[in-house]
């Protein structure tokens, strides 16, 4: 049984923080995979898809470090304990 | 295959208790027109379209899995801290007795979700206009549900569906003449 971290004031502001500029950066991945699933040779819209997909990486590793995995089945890596079914889930924050 | 990233598409906010708004909302869940009926239907309609628009399908259909999240993030939120007594005023006197706070795949009406309310006939074009139709429907129960609440942080999370029910209809109806296109051109020897 997985339990919810307490976290600081400023670890709570930070947590929210990375959590919405990570949204507003996948969101844009997500307009532009759909846009480039109908356009692909869109050269311009390639470019910038690969521009977010650095700051996306960025980002997720900077919140992962700070507050843990993301994705399971490999696509993020684990510490000790695992933590990836703790609290809380996205419809808890 | 599919991967969970454990994060909402956009951040789902709610100013209080609310389980008749959450009775309301269930129907973009488990309803006609709602984000599991999208969901399914593309995902199974993209088994057999043309190649050109298979990844469209792919893609939207998984977004809308994460439509999906959202929908029951509000449900949930709008009722965990309601009583019994609260969710039989609110009309889910039906539900509670049923599945006390759990959420369900039926309409804003009680009807269980089925799959009568999707189709695939094999036909890129039909496929596509029936999603073009799915999209457009989809936006207008947004449109009447924001009407329906004065919570600013729920509607500003409706917005965003709304929004984008907007974009996935125009992809499709792209995608209606990506295989048009392919059509013209097969005839051509």
């Amino acid at each position: 049984m997985s339990e919810e971290r307490k976290l600081t004031e400023d670890q709570k502001k930070q947590y929210y923080e990375l959590l919405y500029e990570m949204q507003a950066v996948d969101f844009i991945l997500v307009e532009l995979t759909l846009y480039l699933d109908t356009h692909p040779h869109d050269h311009k819209a390639i470019n910038q898809y690969n521009e977010c997909v650095q700051k996306s990486m960025a980002l997720k590793n900077k919140f992962q470090s700070m507050f843990g995995p993301m994705y399971h089945f490999g696509n993020s890596y684990s510490t000790y304990p695992w933590t990836w079914d703790s609290a809380p889930w996205p419809w808890q924050v | 295959m599919w991967i969970y990233e454990k994060k909402l598409q956009y951040p789902v906010r709610v100013s209080k208790c609310d389980p008749r708004m959450a009775k309301f909302l269930i129907e973009q869940y488990g309803g006609a027109d709602g984000e599991l009926a999208a969901a399914l239907r593309y995902l199974n309609q993209r088994y057999t379209v043309p190649d050109k628009v298979i990844g469209l399908l792919n893609d939207i259909g998984t977004e809308e899995l994460a439509h999906l999240e959202m929908i029951a993030t509000m449900v949930y939120k709008l009722t965990k801290d309601a009583t019994p007594d609260q969710l039989m005023e609110a009309g889910l006197g039906a539900h509670y007795a049923n599945h006390d706070k759990a959420l369900f795949y039926h309409n804003a009406a009680g009807v269980p979700w089925t799959a009568s309310y999707i189709q695939a006939k094999g036909d890129p074009i039909a496929d596509l206009y029936e999603d073009i139709a799915a999209e457009e429907k989809a936006r207008a129960t947004y449109q009447w549900l924001i009407n329906m609440t004065d919570d600013v942080d729920l509607k500003d999370s409706l917005s965003f569906l709304r929004e984008r029910e907007i974009i996935h209809s125009q992809r499709f109806r792209e995608a209606v003449e990506i295989i048009k296109a392919d059509q013209q051109q097969k005839k051509i020897f």
